[in-house]
C-alpha cells in the first residue's frame, strides 16, 4: 500500500462527498415535483411524455399499484430486449453483421439488463450489434437504474409520509428522474470521456497494420454515451467484454476516476435526499456515514492484500503486488479501489479481474455483495436496502432500550419485521441455493475457470453477483445452458422478489401515524446507532455467508500461504 | 404530493407501459447517443473516432489500444489474453486465481521466456511483464519494464544504453495529476520514437 | 367454611424449591411435540435432537460413531429440556398464586334478594343484575357493587392487605369482590359477573398463563427469530453440497449441531419464559394486568396522568384559614361554613368543620360530632359535590341555601340569584392560589359570605420520582380539579412537567386525545365511574381496587393496592420486561461469531488442515470442538434463566444511554463470552478424556 494509493482513494471520496449535499438536494426538489434550474428545458419533454402515455402526474399510487406499474413496465423491457436480441441481424445498425444471440443468451442478457444486473455471458465487440448497444442496452441502462432510484423515493415517501395510503406516481416519477437526473448527468460525462479517449463513432472496425507488421481490427461505436450511464445508473454492462479495463472504454486514470465518481455518486447522494425528504439530514447523513465506514474498511483489506501480492508468485522470483489481471495505467490502489467501489454499489463494471485477485483481495467484493448491496449500493436499491437494515436494527435495539421499536416516528411493528425479514431472506435464499445445487451439478462444473476452492469462488461469486444485481463476476466462469438459464432466473427473484416486500412496507409505514420522540426514543443518527447498524449488516451477513466463503477465498487465502495449488 | 387523488386500477397502466418504453427508447436509445456522437465529432474527432495514428496515411494503431511487438527492436507490452494475443475484437484475460497451477506454471513460463529474451537484462523481473493485462489491450507498461527491455532494445538497434533509457525516460507519463493511476510507458508511442516517428 | 381467610401470598423467593421441583416434570412434559411446535426455534432443536438420537440407535448396529452420536443428541435434547424449564419456572410461579386463588374460591351461598324476601342459593347460582345481601362475617358471594349500606371487607385474600377496607353504596367506593369477607354490617350488593367471569376467575386465568396470548412485541420479535432460524437453516443446508464439492463430506450430526448452535436458540428458549416473568413481576407489584399487551404498552407510556390527590399530595387537604367577606360577621360565615360542612365526609369537609365549629357560637358547645350533626336543621338536604357543579352545600328546609367550592363555580351560583356578579374576595382567592392552596368561597343565597383556604400537602419525593420520569422520556401531567392558579403552583413545587386544572371529565378525555393526536401513549390512574371513558381511552388505564366495577372493567390493570403512584413501577416493569428480549436477542445472536470459530474448522480439519488457522481458541479435537459448542448453547439457557426471570438491571435513563450499556454488555459481551465459555468446556471435556 502506497500513500498516493490512499490519496487517490481519499480524492475520490472528497469528490463524491462534495456532490452529495447539491445532488440529493435536486433530486429531493426533483422528485417532490418542485421545479429546478433544469425545468424551462425538460419540462415540454416531460409534459409530451405524461401526454402520450395518459398518465396524470398528480394521480397517488397505493403500494400495490406502484408495484404493479414497475412490474409492468419491466416485463416490457424484458420481452422488447429479447426481441431485440433474437432479432438483431435483421435489424439496422450492425456493421459487423453479428448473428441472433441463442434463446439462453438472449434470455440471460434480456434478464441481466432489466433487474439492472448486467451480468454479462458475452463479450459485446463481437456479440452485439450498434443498434442493440444503444437502443437495447444504454436504453435499459437509464430505464433500470432509473427504476432502483424511484422504488427508493417511493420507499422514502413511505417512511416520511403519515396516515396516507399512497407512495407517489411511478411514471412521474420515472419520467423526471431519467430527463432530470440521468440525462443531464449523462450528456456531460459523455463529452468528459470522449475527451478522455472514449470513442463515440458508428463506424465499422477499423483494421490496421501495425510498425511492426501486426494486424489488428480497431474497435468503434457509440460508447461513451453508452459508458457514462453504464456506471451513472450502476449498470456495469460494458461495451466491451473486458469493460472498464478495456482502454477504449476507460483509457486513462483520469477517465478512471471520472468513472468510480459516477458511480457511486447517485448512492451517496440518495442518502441526502432521504435526509430532506424526512426533514431530518442528520438521518442522511448517519446513512451515508455507516456507507463510508464499510466502504473504507473493505478497502483497507482488499488493497493491502493485492498489494502484499501472491506469495507463491513470489516464489518465482518476482516480486511485488499482485498485477495478474490489471492494467498497468492502473495499477494496484485503482483497481482495488474500483473493485471495492463496484461491488460497494451494485455497479458490477471491472477494471481489474476479480477472479484474478488474491483470495481476500477477492473476498472483500464477494462480501460487499453479499451483504445485500447496501454498502452504497445499487441507486436506490441501495438506500432501501440500507433503510431495511436500519429498521431491523431500529428494532433489536429498540427493544433493548424498553420500547416499542419506533423509526423517525413510525412504530415498527409485527408487520414490518415481518417484511423487512422476508426482504433480508431473498439475498441468502437465491445465493446459496443455486450456489449448492451448482457445486454437485456436472452441469455446474463443466464451464470452471480454476479448480479447488477457488473454482467454488467461481460459482459462489456469480450467484452472488446474480441475486445483489451486481454483474461483476470471477469471470473464469464460463457460459453454457446451465448456467444462462438459473443466472437469469436468480437475477430475476434477486431483482423482483425484493420489490414486494420493500414496497409492501413501504405502503405499511405510510399508513401509519407518527409517533413523538421523547427522551425514551434513542436517536437513529448518533454513532453508537451508526456502530449498531454496521454490527448488524456484519453479523447478519457474515453469518449467513461465512460457511460458504469459509469453503471459497478464506480457506483459498489459508492454502495461498502455504503454497498450494490447484 | 399536492392532491390525494388515488388509483386502485391496476390494469390501467399497461398501456403506460408500452408506450413509455416506445418513447423512451427513442430519447435515450436513439437520439440522446445520435446527438452526442455528432456534438463529440465536432468536438473531439481525434478521440471519438478511437485515436488513430496514422504512418503515411495509414492508419498503424491506436494510441490507446495495445499491440503485439514481435521484433527485438521494439519494446513489449504486457502478456495478452486477447485472441490470439492483442485482439481488440475478443478483449479478455486469464482470469486465473492465486492458487491456480496454470497460472504459476504461466508466470514460470512466462519468465524464462523474459528472461531469455532479454540475457542482458540486469534489472529485477518486473511483475507486469509477466502477468497477464485485464484487457489484453493494454497499451502501456511499467517505467521497470521499459527499463528492464532497455539492454535487449539497445543492442538490436546498436544504440548506446543511454540513449534507449533516455528516450525511456522521456516517454514515462507520469500518475495524472499527480496521483491518479500509476506512471507508466506508453509502448506504442515509445516504439515510434524509436523509429523516429513522431504522431 | 373457614371462618379465616388466608391472605394471598405477595411474593416467592425467585426459586422456590417447590416451583424447581413441579417445573423440572413440566420441564420434560412439554416435550410433547404439540406443543413444542409453537416455539418453532426448539422444535427445530427437538428435531435435530430426535434425528441424531436416531443416528446413535443406527451407530449402535453399525458401529458408527456412537459416543459423538450421543453426546450431541443428549445435549441437543438437554437443549430442548432447558428451554422448557425456563418457560416452566415462570410460569410455576404464576401457578402457585392460581392454587391458592381457587381455594378461595369455596362453594358459598348467598342471600339472594327476589321480591324484597331473602333465599339461600349457591353462588354459582348467581346472575349478573340480581341482588343479594352479606352480613358480617360471610363471604360476598359474586363480584358486584354495593347499593344499600355500608360495610368493612376484609380483601386480603385478593390484595394480600389484611387491614379491611370500607364499602359502601353510592360513590367510588362501592365495588366489592367475590371471595372477600364482610366484616362488619351488612350491604346489598348487585351481581355484575356472572359465575366464571368474575374478578377471580379472571385473576386465576391470569396469573396461571392460561389466557396468555403473545404481546404485540414479542410476536414481532418471534418473526425476526424464525427468519433468523431460516436463513440458518438456508446456510447450514447449503454446507453439505458445498463440502461435497470441497471432498469433505459431513455427518448429518454435525449439521445438525452446527444448525442448533447457530439457530437463536438462547432467546429462543427464554423468550415466553421472559413474557410470563414480566407479567408476573406486575402481580408481586399487586398490580393485576388484564393483558400483556397492556403491560409492554406501559413500557412505550409518553405521557402519564396523574392526579393530584392521593398521587402528588397527600389526599388530604386541610382548611387552615376562613377570609371573611367585607360586611360579614365572623359568626356567620363560621356558622355556614359549619352547616354545609357537617354532612360532608370527605376529609376536607370534616377540617372545614375543625375549623370553623369553634368560631361558631353553637359550634363552641357541640363538642361531638353527633352534636354537631343535630345543628343542622332537619329536613335539610346535603347537596354534594360533583365534578360538574364543583360546590358542595346545603338546602335548607326554609328555603334558603348554602354553597362551597371553587371560587368561578359559587360567583356563578350567586349571581344567579342576585344578579350581583362582584368579584368579592378576588384579591384573597388569588392569593390562597398562587400559595398553592385551594380557595373555596363561600356564599348563601344573598351574597358571598368568605373564602377558606385549603393547603394542599405534598408527598414527599415526588420531585425525584418526576426527573426520573423525565429522564426516560416521560411526561408527567398532573390532574386537578383545582383553579390554574393553585395548579400551577403546587405543579412547580411538586415537580410535574405539566397540569390540567380545573379538570372535568370531559377536559380530561379531551387531553388524552390530544396527547394521542400529537402520538404520544397515554397512561392514566383513575378510580371512579366518572373515569372510566378516559381509561377505557387511554392506551394504558390502572384502576384501582377501591374504585367502581365501571373503572376497573375499563382499565386494563388494576391496582390491588389502590396505589397511584404505582404506575410509574408498571412503566419501569413494561420497559425491563422488552429490555430483556432485545438484550438477550442481541445476546443470542452475537455469540454464533465464536459458534463459528469452533465448529469451522472442526468440520474441515480433514479436508483442509490449513482451515485450523481459524481455530482460535485452539479447541483440542474436531470432536471436542463441536460438542463444546453445543454444550455451551445448552448451558448458557440454563445460566441466563435468573436474568429472563428477573429481568436485566433496570435504571431510568435516556434510551441512549441505555442503548450505549447494553449494546456493550449484550453485544460486546455476547461475542466475547462463547469464545472463553466454549475454551472452557472444552478443556474439561479434554481434561476427562470425555472425548
Amino acid at each position: 500500500m502506497t500513500g498516493i494509493g490512499w490519496l487517490q482513494a481519499l480524492i475520490l471520496f472528497g469528490l463524491v462527498l462534495v456532490a452529495v449535499k447539491p445532488l440529493g438536494a435536486f433530486m429531493a426538489r426533483v422528485f417532490q415535483g418542485e421545479s429546478t434550474f433544469l425545468t424551462p428545458v425538460f419540462a415540454p419533454i416531460e409534459r409530451m411524455i405524461y401526454r402520450l402515455c395518459g398518465v396524470d402526474p398528480k394521480e397517488e399510487m397505493p403500494w400495490y399499484t406502484y408495484l404493479f406499474a414497475t412490474l409492468a413496465f419491466s416485463a416490457v423491457g424484458l420481452i422488447y430486449l429479447y426481441v431485440l436480441l433474437r432479432t438483431q441481424a435483421f435489424l439496422p445498425l450492425n456493421p459487423q453483421k453479428f448473428g441472433n444471440l441463442a434463446p439462453d443468451l438472449a434470455w440471460n442478457t434480456a434478464v441481466s439488463f432489466v433487474t439492472n444486473t448486467n451480468w454479462q455471458f458475452y463479450a459485446g465487440e463481437n456479440t452485439l450489434s450498434y443498434l442493440s448497444q444503444m437502443v437495447g442496452l444504454a436504453w435499459h441502462n437509464f430505464t433500470s437504474a432509473a427504476v432502483g432510484i424511484v422504488l427508493a423515493i417511493a420507499f422514502i415517501r413511505g417512511i416520511a409520509r403519515t396516515d396516507l395510503r399512497t407512495l407517489g406516481n411511478f411514471w412521474a416519477d420515472m419520467t423526471r428522474c431519467c430527463l432530470y437526473v440521468l440525462l443531464p448527468i449523462s450528456i456531460v460525462g459523455t463529452l468528459l470521456l470522449v475527451w478522455t479517449g472514449v470513442p463515440q463513432n458508428f463506424h465499422a472496425y477499423e483494421t490496421v497494420t501495425s510498425i511492426d507488421g501486426f494486424h489488428q481490427a480497431i474497435t468503434g461505436g457509440p460508447m461513451a454515451s453508452q459508458e457514462v450511464i453504464k456506471e451513472l445508473g450502476t449498470n456495469g454492462g460494458g461495451f466491451i467484454g473486458q469493460n472498464s479495463a478495456a482502454p477504449n472504454e476507460n483509457p486513462t486514470p483520469l477517465s478512471d476516476l471520472f468513472e468510480l465518481w459516477l458511480l457511486l455518486v447517485i448512492a451517496a447522494a440518495l442518502t441526502y435526499t432521504f435526509g430532506r425528504m424526512v426533514k431530518d439530514q442528520r438521518q442522511g447523513w448517519a446513512l451515508f456515514i455507516a456507507m463510508s465506514i464499510l466502504f473504507f474498511v473493505g478497502l483497507v483489506v482488499a488493497y493491502a492484500s493485492e498489494a502484499a501480492g501472491n506469495p507463491i508468485v513470489h516464489q518465482l522470483g518476482v516480486l511485488g503486488g499482485n498485477m495478474e489481471g490489471k492494467e498497468a495505467r492502473f495499477g494496484i490502489a485503482a483497481s482495488s479501489l474500483w473493485a471495492v467501489a463496484t461491488t460497494a454499489t451494485s455497479c458490477g463494471a471491472v477494471n481489474a479481474m476479480h477472479d484474478s485477485f488474491t483470495a481476500l483481495g477477492g473476498l472483500i467484493p464477494m462480501l460487499n455483495i453479499q451483504l445485500g448491496e447496501i454498502i452504497f449500493g445499487g441507486v436506490g436499491s441501495g438506500l432501501y436496502g440500507k433503510l431495511i437494515f436500519v429498521i431491523l436494527t431500529v428494532f433489536i435495539a429498540g427493544l433493548m432500550v424498553g420500547r416499542t421499536p419506533e423509526y423517525l416516528g413510525k412504530k415498527i411493528e409485527r408487520r414490518e419485521v415481518q417484511l423487512a425479514i422476508l426482504f433480508i431472506l431473498i439475498t441468502p435464499l437465491f445465493t446459496l441455493v443455486p450456489t449448492a445445487i451448482a457445486a454437485i451439478n456436472p452441469a455446474g462444473l463443466a464451464t470452471l475457470g480454476n479448480s479447488g476452492p477457488h473454482g467454488f469462488s467461481e460459482i459462489l461469486y456469480a450467484y452472488t453477483s446474480a441475486t445483489g444485481n451486481n454483474g461483476s463476476a470471477f469471470a473464469g466462469l464460463g457460459p453454457n445452458l446451465f448456467y444462462n438459464v438459473s443466472m437469469g432466473i436468480v437475477m430475476f427473484f434477486g431483482r423482483f422478489a425484493e420489490f414486494v416486500p420493500m414496497l409492501a412496507l413501504a405502503g405499511a409505514l405510510a399508513g401509519k401515524r407518527a409517533v413523538a420522540a421523547s427522551a425514551g426514543t434513542f436517536t437513529t443518527h448518533s454513532p453508537i446507532f451508526v456502530g449498531l447498524l454496521i454490527g448488524t449488516i456484519l453479523i447478519v451477513g457474515a453469518l449467513t455467508f461465512l460457511p460458504a466463503d469459509a469453503l471459497g477465498p478464506i480457506v483459498e487465502h489459508l492454502l495461498m500461504i502455504q503454497g498450494k495449488t490447484f | 404530493m399536492n392532491t390525494n387523488k388515488t388509483t386502485d386500477n391496476t390494469l390501467r397502466h399497461l398501456w403506460p407501459s408500452v408506450m413509455f418504453t416506445l418513447i423512451t427508447v427513442v430519447l435515450f436509445g436513439i437520439v440522446y447517443p445520435v446527438v452526442m456522437t455528432g456534438i463529440s465529432q465536432l468536438m473531439f474527432p481525434t478521440q471519438a473516432n478511437g485515436s488513430i495514428v496514422s504512418v503515411g496515411g495509414k492508419p498503424v494503431a491506436s494510441t490507446i489500444i495495445g499491440q503485439l511487438w514481435k521484433s527485438a527492436k521494439y519494446f513489449q507490452g504486457r502478456p495478452s489474453a486477447a485472441g490470439n494475443g492483442y485482439d481488440p475484437t475478443s478483449t479478455g484475460a486469464t482470469n486465473l486465481g492465486p492458487t491456480s497451477k496454470k497460472l504459476i506454471d504461466a508466470t514460470r513460463s512466462a519468465i524464462a521466456a523474459l528472461k531469455k529474451a532479454n540475457p542482458n537484462a540486469t534489472d529485477p523481473v518486473p511483475m507486469d511483464l509477466v502477468t497477464t493485462s485485464a484487457s489484453g489491450i493494454d497499451p502501456d507498461i511499467s517505467p521497470e519494464a521499459a527499463s528492464y527491455q532497455a539492454p535487449r532494445v539497445a543492442s538490436a538497434r546498436h544504440m548506446s544504453l543511454d540513449a534507449v533509457r533516455s528516450l525511456i525516460a522521456a516517454h514515462v507519463a507520469p500518475r495524472q495529476l499527480g496521483f491518479l493511476g500509476e506512471p507508466r510507458v506508453n509502448v506504442l508511442e515509445l516504439n515510434m520514437a524509436l523509429d523516429g516517428i513522431h504522431s | 367454611m373457614s371462618t379465616r381467610l388466608e391472605r394471598r401470598p405477595k411474593a416467592r423467593s425467585l426459586f422456590d424449591r417447590k416451583i424447581l421441583v413441579t417445573a423440572m416434570w413440566d420441564s420434560f412434559r412439554k416435550l410433547d411435540p404439540r406443543g413444542q411446535y409453537r416455539n418453532p426455534v426448539m422444535f427445530i432443536c427437538e428435531v435435530g435432537a430426535l434425528v441424531t438420537l436416531g443416528f446413535f440407535l443406527r451407530d449402535l448396529r453399525t458401529h458408527g460413531p456412537a459416543g459423538f452420536d450421543f453426546a450431541i443428541s443428549i445435549w441437543l435434547w438437554f437443549t430442548v429440556v432447558f428451554a422448557n424449564f425456563a418457560e416452566a419456572v415462570a410460569e410455576g410461579r404464576g401457578k402457585a398464586q392460581a392454587e391458592f386463588l381457587r381455594r378461595t374460591k369455596t362453594d358459598t351461598m348467598a342471600r339472594r334478594i327476589v321480591g324484597g324476601r331473602e333465599e339461600m342459593v349457591p353462588a354459582t347460582s348467581l346472575r349478573k343484575g340480581e341482588t343479594f345481601a352479606v352480613i358480617a362475617g360471610e363471604l360476598i358471594a359474586a363480584d358486584g357493587d354495593v347499593i344499600e349500606g355500608a360495610a368493612s371487607v376484609d380483601e386480603s385474600a385478593i390484595t394480600g392487605e389484611s387491614a379491611p377496607v370500607i364499602r359502601e353504596a353510592g360513590g367510588d367506593r362501592s365495588s366489592v369482590t367475590g371471595g372477600t369477607r364482610v366484616l362488619s354490617d351488612r350491604i346489598v350488593v348487585r351481581v355484575t359477573s356472572n359465575p366464571g367471569e368474575t374478578f377471580l376467575d379472571r385473576m386465576i386465568a391470569l396469573v396461571e398463563g392460561a389466557s396468555r396470548q403473545k404481546t404485540p412485541n414479542e410476536i414481532a420479535l418471534s418473526i425476526l427469530l424464525a427468519g433468523l432460524t431460516i436463513i440458518f437453516l438456508i446456510a447450514v443446508a447449503t454446507l453439505s453440497p458445498f463440502s461435497l464439492y470441497a471432498g469433505s463430506a459431513q455427518s448429518v450430526t454435525v449439521l445438525i449441531a452446527l444448525l442448533v448452535c447457530l439457530i437463536p436458540t438462547t432467546i429462543g428458549g427464554l423468550l415466553s419464559a421472559i413474557g410470563i416473568a414480566g407479567m408476573d413481576r406486575v402481580l408481586q407489584r399487586n398490580v393485576l394486568a388484564m393483558s400483556g399487551r397492556a403491560v409492554e404498552a406501559a413500557g412505550d407510556v409518553d405521557t402519564l396522568l396523574l392526579d393530584k390527590t392521593g398521587t402528588i399530595t397527600l389526599g388530604n387537604r386541610r382548611a387552615t384559614e376562613i377570609i371573611l367577606a367585607p360586611g360579614v360577621s365572623e359568626e356567620i360565615a363560621a356558622r355556614a361554613a359549619m352547616l354545609s360542612s357537617i354532612p360532608d365526609e370527605t376529609p376536607e369537609g370534616r377540617s372545614i368543620v375543625t375549623l370553623s365549629a369553634p368560631r361558631a357560637a353553637d359550634g363552641q358547645s357541640a363538642a361531638a360530632e353527633r352534636d354537631l350533626r343535630a345543628l343542622v336543621p332537619a329536613g335539610s338536604t346535603f347537596v354534594p359535590f360533583s365534578a360538574y357543579t364543583r360546590m358542595s352545600g346545603l338546602d335548607l328546609p326554609g328555603g334558603g341555601s348554602i354553597r362551597k367550592g371553587a371560587p368561578d363555580a359559587v360567583r356563578a351560583w350567586v349571581r344567579e340569584r342576585t344578579g350581583d356578579g362582584a368579584a368579592v374576595l378576588a384579591d384573597d382567592v388569588e392569593r390562597i392560589a398562587r400559595s398553592g392552596g385551594t380557595p373555596l368561597l363561600l356564599a348563601d343565597d344573598r351574597q358571598i359570605l368568605g373564602a377558606i383556604h385549603l393547603k394542599d400537602i405534598l408527598k414527599p419525593n415526588m420531585s425525584d420520582r418526576f426527573a426520573r420520569l423525565r429522564n426516560m422520556g416521560i411526561r408527567t401531567i398532573m390532574i386537578t380539579g383545582d383553579n390554574p392558579l393553585t395548579a400551577a403552583t403546587i405543579a412547580r413545587e411538586s415537580g410535574v412537567d405539566d397540569f390540567l386544572a380545573e379538570a372535568t371529565p370531559e377536559t380530561k378525555m379531551a387531553l388524552i386525545k390530544r396527547e394521542q393526536e400529537s402520538g404520544r401513549l397515554v397512561a392514566m390512574t383513575g378510580d371512579g365511574t366518572n373515569d372510566a371513558p378516559a381509561l377505557a381511552q387511554a392506551d394504558v388505564g390502572v384502576a384501582m381496587n377501591s374504585g367502581t366495577q365501571a373503572a376497573k372493567e375499563a382499565a386494563n390493570m388494576v391496582d390491588l393496592d389502590s396505589d397511584p403512584t404505582k404506575l410509574i413501577e408498571v412503566v419501569e416493569i413494561g420497559k425491563q420486561l422488552l429490555m430483556t428480549r432485545g438484550a438477550l436477542t442481541t445476546f443470542s445472536i452475537a455469540n454464533d461469531v465464536a459458534k463459528y470459530f469452533a465448529i469451522l474448522p472442526a468440520m474441515f480439519a480433514i479436508a483442509y488442515p490449513a482451515m485450523n488457522a481459524l481455530n482460535v481458541m485452539r479447541l483440542t479435537t474436531p470432536q471436542s470442538a463441536i460438542l463444546s459448542a453445543v454444550i455451551f448453547n445448552a448451558l448458557i439457557i440454563v445460566a441466563l434463566i435468573p436474568l429472563a426471570l428477573r429481568g436485566v438491571a433496570y435504571r431510568p435513563r435516556g434510551a441512549n444511554a441505555v442503548l450505549r450499556t447494553n449494546v456493550l454488555i449484550y453485544g460486546v459481551g455476547g461475542i466475547i463470552a462463547p469464545f472463553i465459555g466454549i475454551k472452557l468446556i472444552d478443556m474439561i471435556l479434554a481434561a476427562f478424556h470425555l472425548v
